[in-house]
Protein backbone atom coordinates (compact mmCIF):
# COMPACT_ATOMS: atom_id res chain seq x y z
CA UNK A 1 0.00 0.00 0.00
CA UNK A 2 1.29 3.27 -1.03
CA UNK A 3 0.99 6.65 1.59
CA UNK A 4 -2.13 8.71 0.09
CA UNK A 5 -1.81 12.01 0.79
CA UNK A 6 1.80 12.51 0.82
CA UNK A 7 3.68 14.75 -2.43
CA UNK A 8 5.56 11.88 -4.73
CA UNK A 9 8.36 13.23 -5.09
CA UNK A 10 9.14 13.07 -1.09
CA UNK A 11 9.71 16.64 -0.25
CA UNK A 12 8.09 17.85 2.91
CA UNK A 13 4.76 19.63 2.47
CA UNK A 14 5.13 23.45 3.41
CA UNK A 15 2.86 23.41 6.60
CA UNK A 16 1.72 26.24 9.34
CA UNK A 17 0.62 23.75 11.89
CA UNK A 18 3.58 25.28 13.84
CA UNK A 19 1.97 28.37 14.54
CA UNK A 20 -0.46 26.76 16.84
CA UNK A 21 2.21 26.29 19.34
CA UNK A 22 3.84 29.90 18.82
CA UNK A 23 1.68 31.50 21.95
CA UNK A 24 2.69 28.59 24.73
CA UNK A 25 6.02 29.09 23.53
CA UNK A 26 6.22 32.49 23.26
CA UNK A 27 4.90 32.62 27.04
CA UNK A 28 7.38 30.32 28.05
CA UNK A 29 10.13 31.82 26.39
CA UNK A 30 9.28 35.14 28.00
CA UNK A 31 8.99 33.89 31.62
CA UNK A 32 10.59 30.76 31.95
CA UNK A 33 13.51 30.64 29.55
CA UNK A 34 14.39 34.44 29.58
CA UNK A 35 14.66 34.54 33.32
CA UNK A 36 16.93 31.26 33.31
CA UNK A 37 19.11 33.06 31.31
CA UNK A 38 19.27 36.58 32.70
CA UNK A 39 20.36 34.50 35.63
CA UNK A 40 22.90 32.45 33.92
CA UNK A 41 24.28 35.23 31.77
CA UNK A 42 23.90 37.93 34.53
CA UNK A 43 26.17 35.94 36.89
CA UNK A 44 29.24 37.08 33.90
CA UNK A 45 28.14 41.06 34.33
CA UNK A 46 28.92 43.69 36.47
CA UNK A 47 26.72 46.95 36.97
CA UNK A 48 27.96 48.77 34.10
CA UNK A 49 27.64 45.68 31.64
CA UNK A 50 30.88 44.93 31.44
CA UNK A 51 32.31 40.99 31.35
CA UNK A 52 33.49 40.22 35.05
CA UNK A 53 34.48 37.05 36.67
CA UNK A 54 33.64 38.95 40.29
CA UNK A 55 30.43 38.07 41.15
CA UNK A 56 31.91 34.32 41.01
CA UNK A 57 34.92 35.16 42.96
CA UNK A 58 32.68 36.37 45.37
CA UNK A 59 30.93 33.36 46.15
CA UNK A 60 34.01 32.65 48.53
CA UNK A 61 32.75 35.47 51.07
CA UNK A 62 32.82 33.78 54.08
CA UNK A 63 29.23 33.91 54.55
CA UNK A 64 28.52 32.38 51.48
CA UNK A 65 30.81 29.27 52.38
CA UNK A 66 28.83 28.94 55.53
CA UNK A 67 25.79 29.21 54.08
CA UNK A 68 26.32 26.39 51.35
CA UNK A 69 27.95 24.23 54.11
CA UNK A 70 24.82 24.84 56.58
CA UNK A 71 22.48 24.12 53.57
CA UNK A 72 24.51 20.74 52.47
CA UNK A 73 24.10 20.03 56.00
CA UNK A 74 20.48 20.47 56.50
CA UNK A 75 19.54 18.86 53.33
CA UNK A 76 22.14 16.30 54.22
CA UNK A 77 20.50 15.36 57.16
CA UNK A 78 16.93 15.91 56.34
CA UNK A 79 17.36 13.78 53.35
CA UNK A 80 18.83 10.72 55.09
CA UNK A 81 16.41 10.87 57.30
CA UNK A 82 13.50 11.43 55.30
CA UNK A 83 14.51 8.83 52.98
CA UNK A 84 15.43 6.54 55.80
CA UNK A 85 11.73 6.97 57.79
CA UNK A 86 9.78 7.74 54.33
CA UNK A 87 11.42 3.98 53.28
CA UNK A 88 10.01 2.52 56.50
CA UNK A 89 6.46 3.94 56.05
CA UNK A 90 6.60 2.77 53.00
CA UNK A 91 7.14 -0.43 53.95
CA UNK A 92 4.04 0.33 56.63
CA UNK A 93 1.85 0.93 53.68
CA UNK A 94 2.85 -1.63 51.09
CA UNK A 95 2.31 -4.42 53.41
CA UNK A 96 -0.80 -3.49 54.43
CA UNK A 97 -3.75 -4.18 51.50
CA UNK A 98 -3.53 -2.89 48.05
CA UNK A 99 -6.54 -0.85 47.67
CA UNK A 100 -7.62 -0.45 51.23
CA UNK A 101 -8.83 3.05 52.67
CA UNK A 102 -5.41 3.42 54.67
CA UNK A 103 -3.08 3.06 52.04
CA UNK A 104 -5.76 5.93 49.98
CA UNK A 105 -5.51 8.37 52.59
CA UNK A 106 -1.78 7.81 53.22
CA UNK A 107 -1.09 8.70 49.64
CA UNK A 108 -3.67 11.31 49.51
CA UNK A 109 -1.89 13.42 52.97
CA UNK A 110 1.59 12.40 51.32
CA UNK A 111 0.67 14.53 48.39
CA UNK A 112 -0.61 17.42 49.82
CA UNK A 113 1.69 17.45 52.53
CA UNK A 114 5.15 16.96 50.30
CA UNK A 115 3.78 20.11 48.82
CA UNK A 116 3.15 21.70 52.93
CA UNK A 117 5.65 23.77 53.22
CA UNK A 118 6.10 28.00 53.57
CA UNK A 119 5.08 30.07 55.72
CA UNK A 120 2.15 27.71 57.09
CA UNK A 121 5.15 24.90 57.71
CA UNK A 122 6.72 27.17 60.61
CA UNK A 123 3.46 28.49 61.94
CA UNK A 124 2.84 25.24 62.43
CA UNK A 125 6.02 24.23 64.10
CA UNK A 126 5.67 27.44 65.86
CA UNK A 127 2.09 26.81 67.48
CA UNK A 128 3.45 22.85 68.51
CA UNK A 129 7.06 22.87 69.57
CA UNK A 130 8.20 26.74 69.71
CA UNK A 131 8.33 28.31 73.04
CA UNK A 132 4.74 28.98 73.68
CA UNK A 133 3.33 26.24 72.18
CA UNK A 134 1.41 23.16 72.46
CA UNK A 135 4.00 20.30 73.38
CA UNK A 136 6.32 22.45 75.11
CA UNK A 137 4.27 23.79 77.18
CA UNK A 138 2.98 20.24 77.88
CA UNK A 139 6.93 19.14 78.36
CA UNK A 140 7.70 21.40 80.58
CA UNK A 141 5.08 21.17 82.79
CA UNK A 142 5.96 17.28 82.77
CA UNK A 143 9.51 18.71 83.91
CA UNK A 144 11.16 18.15 80.47
CA UNK A 145 11.97 21.85 79.54
CA UNK A 146 13.82 20.66 76.10
CA UNK A 147 15.41 24.42 75.39
CA UNK A 148 16.93 24.55 78.70
CA UNK A 149 20.02 24.81 76.53
CA UNK A 150 18.33 27.75 74.01
CA UNK A 151 15.74 27.58 71.57
CA UNK A 152 17.42 25.17 68.98
CA UNK A 153 13.86 25.99 67.00
CA UNK A 154 15.41 28.61 65.28
CA UNK A 155 18.67 27.67 65.09
CA UNK A 156 19.70 27.01 61.27
CA UNK A 157 20.81 23.27 61.67
CA UNK A 158 18.78 21.76 64.42
CA UNK A 159 15.48 23.84 63.94
CA UNK A 160 15.24 23.46 59.85
CA UNK A 161 16.15 19.57 59.97
CA UNK A 162 13.23 18.85 62.04
CA UNK A 163 10.82 21.14 60.20
CA UNK A 164 12.15 20.16 56.90
CA UNK A 165 11.22 16.78 57.56
CA UNK A 166 7.81 17.40 57.84
CA UNK A 167 7.59 17.56 53.83
CA UNK A 168 10.79 15.15 53.52
CA UNK A 169 8.85 12.05 54.43
CA UNK A 170 6.06 12.24 52.70
CA UNK A 171 7.91 13.14 49.79
CA UNK A 172 9.95 10.04 50.00
CA UNK A 173 6.79 7.80 50.05
CA UNK A 174 5.43 9.11 46.99
CA UNK A 175 8.66 8.31 45.36
CA UNK A 176 9.30 4.97 46.92
CA UNK A 177 6.05 3.28 47.14
CA UNK A 178 5.91 2.82 43.24
CA UNK A 179 9.47 0.60 44.02
CA UNK A 180 8.12 -1.34 46.79
CA UNK A 181 4.67 -1.92 44.89
CA UNK A 182 7.09 -3.87 42.18
CA UNK A 183 8.61 -6.19 44.50
CA UNK A 184 7.10 -9.23 44.33
CA UNK A 185 6.19 -11.77 47.15
CA UNK A 186 7.28 -14.64 45.16
CA UNK A 187 10.39 -13.62 45.48
CA UNK A 188 10.55 -13.93 49.05
CA UNK A 189 8.88 -17.68 48.28
CA UNK A 190 11.90 -18.08 46.15
CA UNK A 191 14.45 -17.25 48.60
CA UNK A 192 12.41 -19.39 51.61
CA UNK A 193 12.12 -22.34 48.92
CA UNK A 194 15.89 -22.28 47.90
CA UNK A 195 17.03 -22.32 52.11
CA UNK A 196 17.08 -18.57 52.49
CA UNK A 197 15.88 -16.61 55.82
CA UNK A 198 14.62 -13.27 56.07
CA UNK A 199 18.34 -11.57 56.04
CA UNK A 200 19.15 -13.18 53.11
CA UNK A 201 16.15 -11.95 51.71
CA UNK A 202 16.65 -8.29 52.52
CA UNK A 203 20.51 -8.79 52.06
CA UNK A 204 20.30 -10.52 48.58
CA UNK A 205 16.99 -10.03 46.92
CA UNK A 206 14.97 -7.07 47.97
CA UNK A 207 18.09 -4.74 49.38
CA UNK A 208 20.04 -4.89 46.12
CA UNK A 209 16.70 -4.31 44.17
CA UNK A 210 15.26 -1.60 45.78
CA UNK A 211 18.69 0.83 46.66
CA UNK A 212 18.63 2.53 42.80
CA UNK A 213 15.32 4.41 43.75
CA UNK A 214 16.31 4.33 47.67
CA UNK A 215 19.17 6.44 46.47
CA UNK A 216 16.90 8.18 44.05
CA UNK A 217 14.90 9.10 46.83
CA UNK A 218 17.60 10.56 48.85
CA UNK A 219 18.92 12.68 46.00
CA UNK A 220 15.96 14.22 45.38
CA UNK A 221 14.79 14.89 48.96
CA UNK A 222 18.46 16.83 48.95
CA UNK A 223 17.58 18.74 45.90
CA UNK A 224 14.27 19.75 47.32
CA UNK A 225 15.82 20.88 50.91
CA UNK A 226 18.76 22.47 49.38
CA UNK A 227 16.53 24.76 47.17
CA UNK A 228 13.78 25.91 50.18
CA UNK A 229 13.19 29.25 50.97
CA UNK A 230 9.93 29.96 52.39
CA UNK A 231 10.06 27.79 55.49
CA UNK A 232 13.57 28.70 56.10
CA UNK A 233 12.72 32.54 55.87
CA UNK A 234 9.42 32.18 57.96
CA UNK A 235 11.12 30.60 60.65
CA UNK A 236 14.33 32.13 60.42
CA UNK A 237 14.64 35.93 59.56
CA UNK A 238 17.84 36.80 61.07
CA UNK A 239 21.28 35.92 59.92
CA UNK A 240 19.59 34.53 56.93
CA UNK A 241 21.19 31.24 57.23
CA UNK A 242 20.41 29.20 54.11
CA UNK A 243 21.84 29.72 50.87
CA UNK A 244 17.79 30.77 49.47
CA UNK A 245 17.97 33.50 51.83
CA UNK A 246 20.98 34.70 50.78
CA UNK A 247 20.07 34.85 47.62
CA UNK A 248 17.05 36.56 49.00
CA UNK A 249 19.39 39.19 50.69
CA UNK A 250 21.52 40.27 47.65
CA UNK A 251 18.73 40.42 45.52
CA UNK A 252 17.01 43.41 48.06
CA UNK A 253 17.96 46.27 49.72
CA UNK A 254 17.02 45.73 52.86
CA UNK A 255 20.15 43.72 54.35
CA UNK A 256 23.41 45.28 53.12
CA UNK A 257 23.98 46.25 49.44
CA UNK A 258 21.63 45.47 46.48
CA UNK A 259 24.23 43.07 44.45
CA UNK A 260 21.82 41.57 41.80
CA UNK A 261 24.85 39.98 39.62
CA UNK A 262 26.14 38.63 43.00
CA UNK A 263 22.58 37.36 43.57
CA UNK A 264 22.58 35.72 40.19
CA UNK A 265 26.37 34.21 40.67
CA UNK A 266 24.78 32.49 44.41
CA UNK A 267 21.61 31.53 42.14
CA UNK A 268 24.21 30.03 39.91
CA UNK A 269 25.55 28.14 42.69
CA UNK A 270 22.15 26.49 43.65
CA UNK A 271 21.32 25.54 39.77
CA UNK A 272 24.86 23.83 39.45
CA UNK A 273 24.53 21.74 42.60
CA UNK A 274 20.90 21.03 42.00
CA UNK A 275 21.30 20.40 38.74
CA UNK A 276 24.34 17.37 39.38
CA UNK A 277 22.09 16.06 41.72
CA UNK A 278 19.32 15.53 39.46
CA UNK A 279 21.29 14.07 36.75
CA UNK A 280 22.23 11.65 39.49
CA UNK A 281 18.46 11.24 40.04
CA UNK A 282 17.73 10.69 36.35
CA UNK A 283 19.98 7.68 36.13
CA UNK A 284 19.73 5.90 39.14
CA UNK A 285 15.67 5.87 38.37
CA UNK A 286 16.87 4.40 35.01
CA UNK A 287 18.53 1.30 36.78
CA UNK A 288 15.51 1.15 39.08
CA UNK A 289 12.47 1.01 36.08
CA UNK A 290 15.21 -1.96 34.55
CA UNK A 291 14.50 -4.63 37.03
CA UNK A 292 11.19 -3.33 38.84
CA UNK B 1 6.20 -29.76 59.68
CA UNK B 2 3.23 -27.71 58.07
CA UNK B 3 1.72 -26.37 61.15
CA UNK B 4 5.46 -25.72 62.24
CA UNK B 5 5.54 -23.85 58.97
CA UNK B 6 2.30 -22.37 59.89
CA UNK B 7 3.68 -20.95 63.65
CA UNK B 8 6.36 -19.29 61.53
CA UNK B 9 4.18 -17.65 59.66
CA UNK B 10 2.03 -16.64 62.03
CA UNK B 11 4.68 -14.63 63.99
CA UNK B 12 6.08 -13.07 61.40
CA UNK B 13 2.48 -12.19 60.74
CA UNK B 14 2.07 -10.50 64.24
CA UNK B 15 5.47 -9.07 64.77
CA UNK B 16 4.85 -7.24 60.88
CA UNK B 17 1.63 -5.59 62.35
CA UNK B 18 2.86 -4.18 65.52
CA UNK B 19 5.76 -2.79 63.26
CA UNK B 20 2.81 -1.72 60.43
CA UNK B 21 0.71 0.29 63.88
CA UNK B 22 3.97 1.22 65.74
CA UNK B 23 5.05 3.22 62.45
CA UNK B 24 1.65 4.76 61.13
CA UNK B 25 1.45 5.69 64.88
CA UNK B 26 4.21 7.36 64.81
CA UNK B 27 3.49 8.60 61.72
CA UNK B 28 -0.04 9.96 62.66
CA UNK B 29 1.74 11.79 65.30
CA UNK B 30 4.57 13.49 64.21
CA UNK B 31 2.45 14.72 61.04
CA UNK B 32 -1.23 15.33 62.92
CA UNK B 33 -0.01 17.23 66.17
CA UNK B 34 1.49 20.27 64.46
CA UNK B 35 -1.70 20.77 62.62
CA UNK B 36 -3.31 20.39 65.68
CA UNK B 37 -1.32 22.52 67.36
CA UNK B 38 -2.44 25.60 65.15
CA UNK B 39 -6.00 25.33 65.73
CA UNK B 40 -5.06 25.16 69.75
CA UNK B 41 -2.61 28.28 69.42
CA UNK B 42 -5.74 30.25 67.33
CA UNK B 43 -8.91 29.77 69.88
CA UNK B 44 -6.38 30.36 73.14
CA UNK B 45 -7.21 33.32 75.14
CA UNK B 46 -5.73 35.15 77.98
CA UNK B 47 -7.58 33.76 80.99
CA UNK B 48 -6.11 30.29 79.85
CA UNK B 49 -9.46 28.69 78.14
CA UNK B 50 -10.73 28.98 74.41
CA UNK B 51 -11.86 31.64 72.56
CA UNK B 52 -12.89 32.52 68.91
CA UNK B 53 -11.57 36.27 69.43
CA UNK B 54 -8.64 35.81 66.68
CA UNK B 55 -10.69 33.96 64.32
CA UNK B 56 -13.29 37.00 64.70
CA UNK B 57 -10.62 39.86 64.03
CA UNK B 58 -9.30 38.03 60.77
CA UNK B 59 -11.69 40.41 59.10
CA UNK B 60 -10.46 43.68 61.07
CA UNK B 61 -7.44 43.93 58.97
CA UNK B 62 -8.11 45.58 55.85
CA UNK B 63 -4.58 45.34 54.83
CA UNK B 64 -5.53 41.34 55.34
CA UNK B 65 -9.10 41.09 53.52
CA UNK B 66 -12.06 43.52 52.65
CA UNK B 67 -14.38 43.61 50.28
CA UNK B 68 -12.38 45.32 47.37
CA UNK B 69 -12.31 42.44 45.15
CA UNK B 70 -11.75 44.99 41.80
CA UNK B 71 -9.22 45.54 39.48
CA UNK B 72 -6.84 46.94 42.28
CA UNK B 73 -7.13 44.89 45.29
CA UNK B 74 -5.28 46.28 48.30
CA UNK B 75 -5.85 43.12 50.74
CA UNK B 76 -3.79 40.33 50.34
CA UNK B 77 -6.53 37.49 50.92
CA UNK B 78 -8.20 39.29 48.20
CA UNK B 79 -4.92 39.98 45.83
CA UNK B 80 -4.62 35.89 46.58
CA UNK B 81 -8.06 34.72 45.08
CA UNK B 82 -7.81 37.17 42.29
CA UNK B 83 -4.19 35.44 41.41
CA UNK B 84 -5.41 32.23 41.97
CA UNK B 85 -8.23 33.07 39.42
CA UNK B 86 -6.40 34.72 36.78
CA UNK B 87 -3.57 31.99 36.70
CA UNK B 88 -6.00 29.71 36.20
CA UNK B 89 -7.65 30.90 33.54
CA UNK B 90 -4.79 31.73 31.74
CA UNK B 91 -3.04 28.78 32.58
CA UNK B 92 -6.00 26.51 30.95
CA UNK B 93 -6.42 28.95 27.86
CA UNK B 94 -1.97 28.16 27.53
CA UNK B 95 -2.32 25.00 27.77
CA UNK B 96 -5.20 23.02 26.20
CA UNK B 97 -5.11 24.41 23.19
CA UNK B 98 -1.31 23.83 22.68
CA UNK B 99 -1.78 20.42 23.92
CA UNK B 100 -4.42 19.71 22.00
CA UNK B 101 -3.06 20.97 19.14
CA UNK B 102 0.57 19.41 19.81
CA UNK B 103 -1.12 15.98 19.88
CA UNK B 104 -3.06 16.24 16.54
CA UNK B 105 -0.72 17.81 14.46
CA UNK B 106 3.18 17.72 16.13
CA UNK B 107 3.32 14.50 17.63
CA UNK B 108 7.09 15.37 17.36
CA UNK B 109 7.33 18.08 19.34
CA UNK B 110 5.05 16.37 22.22
CA UNK B 111 8.40 15.85 23.64
CA UNK B 112 9.72 19.35 23.74
CA UNK B 113 6.34 20.15 25.26
CA UNK B 114 6.25 18.08 28.08
CA UNK B 115 10.29 19.08 28.58
CA UNK B 116 9.29 22.76 28.86
CA UNK B 117 6.17 22.50 31.15
CA UNK B 118 8.66 20.33 33.59
CA UNK B 119 11.24 22.23 33.03
CA UNK B 120 10.10 24.86 36.31
CA UNK B 121 10.73 21.91 38.58
CA UNK B 122 13.90 21.92 38.19
CA UNK B 123 14.30 25.56 38.49
CA UNK B 124 14.12 26.28 42.13
CA UNK B 125 11.91 29.18 43.03
CA UNK B 126 14.06 31.70 44.55
CA UNK B 127 16.56 31.36 41.35
CA UNK B 128 13.06 32.05 39.05
CA UNK B 129 12.68 35.35 41.26
CA UNK B 130 16.34 36.60 40.31
CA UNK B 131 15.71 36.40 36.79
CA UNK B 132 12.35 37.85 37.26
CA UNK B 133 13.08 40.79 39.13
CA UNK B 134 14.64 42.60 36.17
CA UNK B 135 11.42 41.82 33.88
CA UNK B 136 9.14 43.31 36.54
CA UNK B 137 11.11 46.17 37.20
CA UNK B 138 10.98 46.56 33.36
CA UNK B 139 6.88 45.84 33.61
CA UNK B 140 6.64 48.09 36.34
CA UNK B 141 8.07 51.31 34.38
CA UNK B 142 6.38 50.24 30.89
CA UNK B 143 3.02 48.26 31.90
CA UNK B 144 2.08 47.89 35.21
CA UNK B 145 3.42 47.04 38.73
CA UNK B 146 0.04 46.00 40.29
CA UNK B 147 -0.13 42.88 42.15
CA UNK B 148 -1.95 41.06 39.86
CA UNK B 149 1.11 40.75 37.01
CA UNK B 150 2.57 38.14 39.78
CA UNK B 151 0.11 35.74 37.74
CA UNK B 152 2.54 35.90 34.80
CA UNK B 153 5.27 34.38 36.79
CA UNK B 154 2.63 32.36 38.51
CA UNK B 155 1.51 30.42 35.88
CA UNK B 156 5.41 29.21 35.13
CA UNK B 157 4.96 27.59 38.74
CA UNK B 158 1.83 25.56 38.26
CA UNK B 159 3.03 24.53 34.72
CA UNK B 160 4.64 21.06 35.51
CA UNK B 161 1.41 20.02 37.56
CA UNK B 162 -1.14 21.18 35.38
CA UNK B 163 0.43 19.67 32.50
CA UNK B 164 0.65 16.22 34.37
CA UNK B 165 -3.05 16.37 35.19
CA UNK B 166 -3.88 17.42 31.44
CA UNK B 167 -2.03 15.13 29.87
CA UNK B 168 -3.20 11.89 32.05
CA UNK B 169 -7.05 13.44 31.31
CA UNK B 170 -6.24 13.72 27.47
CA UNK B 171 -4.41 10.27 27.60
CA UNK B 172 -7.52 8.96 28.68
CA UNK B 173 -9.47 9.90 25.19
CA UNK B 174 -8.56 9.32 21.85
CA UNK B 175 -8.19 13.14 20.92
CA UNK B 176 -7.72 12.11 17.38
CA UNK B 177 -10.75 10.23 16.82
CA UNK B 178 -12.69 12.51 18.47
CA UNK B 179 -11.47 15.67 16.52
CA UNK B 180 -11.84 14.19 13.08
CA UNK B 181 -15.28 13.01 13.84
CA UNK B 182 -16.39 16.35 14.92
CA UNK B 183 -14.53 18.33 11.58
CA UNK B 184 -15.94 15.41 9.43
CA UNK B 185 -19.20 16.71 10.43
CA UNK B 186 -18.79 20.45 9.82
CA UNK B 187 -17.79 21.65 13.70
CA UNK B 188 -15.13 24.24 13.14
CA UNK B 189 -11.62 24.14 15.73
CA UNK B 190 -12.91 26.51 18.34
CA UNK B 191 -16.44 24.36 18.26
CA UNK B 192 -13.93 21.03 18.64
CA UNK B 193 -11.86 22.44 21.47
CA UNK B 194 -15.23 23.83 23.59
CA UNK B 195 -17.63 21.58 22.52
CA UNK B 196 -15.82 18.08 21.95
CA UNK B 197 -12.76 18.09 23.94
CA UNK B 198 -13.44 20.12 27.12
CA UNK B 199 -16.16 18.33 28.22
CA UNK B 200 -14.15 14.88 27.65
CA UNK B 201 -11.23 16.11 29.47
CA UNK B 202 -13.37 18.12 32.41
CA UNK B 203 -12.17 15.62 35.07
CA UNK B 204 -8.72 16.48 34.25
CA UNK B 205 -9.03 20.76 33.88
CA UNK B 206 -11.08 20.83 37.22
CA UNK B 207 -8.18 18.95 38.84
CA UNK B 208 -5.35 21.08 36.79
CA UNK B 209 -7.78 23.88 38.28
CA UNK B 210 -7.89 22.81 41.68
CA UNK B 211 -3.73 22.06 41.95
CA UNK B 212 -3.30 25.78 40.51
CA UNK B 213 -5.42 27.53 42.95
CA UNK B 214 -3.77 25.32 45.83
CA UNK B 215 -0.60 26.32 44.51
CA UNK B 216 -0.98 29.98 44.07
CA UNK B 217 -2.43 30.14 47.74
CA UNK B 218 0.73 29.39 49.47
CA UNK B 219 2.66 31.03 47.31
CA UNK B 220 5.45 33.17 49.21
CA UNK B 221 9.16 32.78 47.99
CA UNK B 222 8.36 35.26 44.87
CA UNK B 223 5.58 37.30 46.15
CA UNK B 224 7.97 38.05 49.03
CA UNK B 225 11.01 38.68 46.82
CA UNK B 226 9.30 40.82 44.07
CA UNK B 227 8.03 43.08 47.14
CA UNK B 228 4.54 42.40 46.70
CA UNK B 229 1.97 41.54 49.73
CA UNK B 230 0.05 38.04 48.70
CA UNK B 231 -1.28 36.15 51.82
CA UNK B 232 1.44 34.38 52.19
CA UNK B 233 3.69 37.59 52.73
CA UNK B 234 1.07 39.65 54.79
CA UNK B 235 0.65 36.61 57.18
CA UNK B 236 4.73 36.54 57.90
CA UNK B 237 4.62 39.98 58.55
CA UNK B 238 1.25 40.10 60.77
CA UNK B 239 2.76 37.41 62.87
CA UNK B 240 5.26 39.69 64.27
CA UNK B 241 1.92 41.80 66.06
CA UNK B 242 -0.36 39.58 66.19
CA UNK B 243 0.62 35.78 65.50
CA UNK B 244 -3.14 33.91 67.09
CA UNK B 245 -4.87 35.90 63.50
CA UNK B 246 -1.74 34.81 61.50
CA UNK B 247 -1.95 31.32 62.87
CA UNK B 248 -5.75 31.44 62.33
CA UNK B 249 -5.41 32.81 59.04
CA UNK B 250 -3.10 30.01 58.14
CA UNK B 251 -5.20 27.26 59.38
CA UNK B 252 -7.73 28.35 57.80
CA UNK B 253 -5.84 28.61 54.18
CA UNK B 254 -4.15 25.24 54.88
CA UNK B 255 -7.88 23.38 55.10
CA UNK B 256 -9.21 25.31 52.23
CA UNK B 257 -6.34 23.63 50.36
CA UNK B 258 -7.21 20.53 51.91
CA UNK B 259 -10.52 20.61 51.07
CA UNK B 260 -9.80 21.56 47.49
CA UNK B 261 -6.82 18.30 47.23
CA UNK B 262 -9.31 16.00 48.90
CA UNK B 263 -11.72 16.97 46.26
CA UNK B 264 -9.38 16.34 43.60
CA UNK B 265 -8.93 12.81 44.67
CA UNK B 266 -12.91 12.25 44.50
CA UNK B 267 -12.92 13.78 40.96
CA UNK B 268 -10.07 11.39 39.83
CA UNK B 269 -12.30 8.35 41.05
CA UNK B 270 -15.36 9.15 40.14
CA UNK B 271 -16.52 5.62 38.33
CA UNK B 272 -17.75 7.25 34.76
CA UNK B 273 -14.43 7.51 33.74
CA UNK B 274 -11.53 6.20 35.03
CA UNK B 275 -8.48 8.55 35.88
CA UNK B 276 -6.65 6.60 37.56
CA UNK B 277 -3.60 8.64 38.14
CA UNK B 278 -5.45 11.61 38.92
CA UNK B 279 -5.45 11.42 42.56
CA UNK B 280 -1.69 10.57 42.27
CA UNK B 281 -0.92 14.22 39.91
CA UNK B 282 1.33 15.27 42.44
CA UNK B 283 3.26 11.84 42.77
CA UNK B 284 3.52 11.42 38.86
CA UNK B 285 6.77 11.42 36.87
CA UNK B 286 9.72 12.88 38.30
CA UNK B 287 8.11 14.23 41.45
CA UNK B 288 9.95 17.11 42.40
CA UNK B 289 7.93 18.67 45.62
CA UNK B 290 7.84 22.45 45.74
CA UNK B 291 7.47 22.85 48.89
CA UNK B 292 9.08 25.19 51.69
Amino acid sequence: MTKVGRPILGGRRFSLDWIGVVPFLGYAALFLVLPSAIVALGAFFDANNSLTFDNLAHLSRSYIVKSTIDTTIVSGITALLGAALGAILSYAIVTGSPTGLLRRIVISASGVLAQFGGVTLAFAFIASIGPAGLVYLFAQSHGFDYYAHGIWLFEPIQGLSLVYLYFQIPLMVLVFLPALDGIKPQWREATESLGGNTWHYWRHVAGPLLFPAFLGGLLLLFANAFSAYATANALINQGQPMLAQQIAGALSSEVGAYEPGFAKAIAVEMIVIVTLVTILYTQLQRRTSRWL
Amino acid sequence: MAVARRGVHRARWLKLQVFRYAVLGLAALFFLVPIYAMLEFSTRSNSGGRTLEFWQSIFTYPDLINWNFGPAPDAAINASLELALITSVVMLVLLVPTMVWVRLKLPRLSRFIEFVCLLPLTIPAIVLVVGLFPIYIWMGTNFSDSILTLSLAYVVLVLPYCYRALDAGLGAIDVKTLTEAARSLGASWASVMWRVIVPNISNAILNALLLSVALVLGEYTIANNLLYNNMQVELVHLARANAGVSIAVAVASLFFAFILLIAISFVGNRPRRALPEAVTTFGKGPVQGSAG
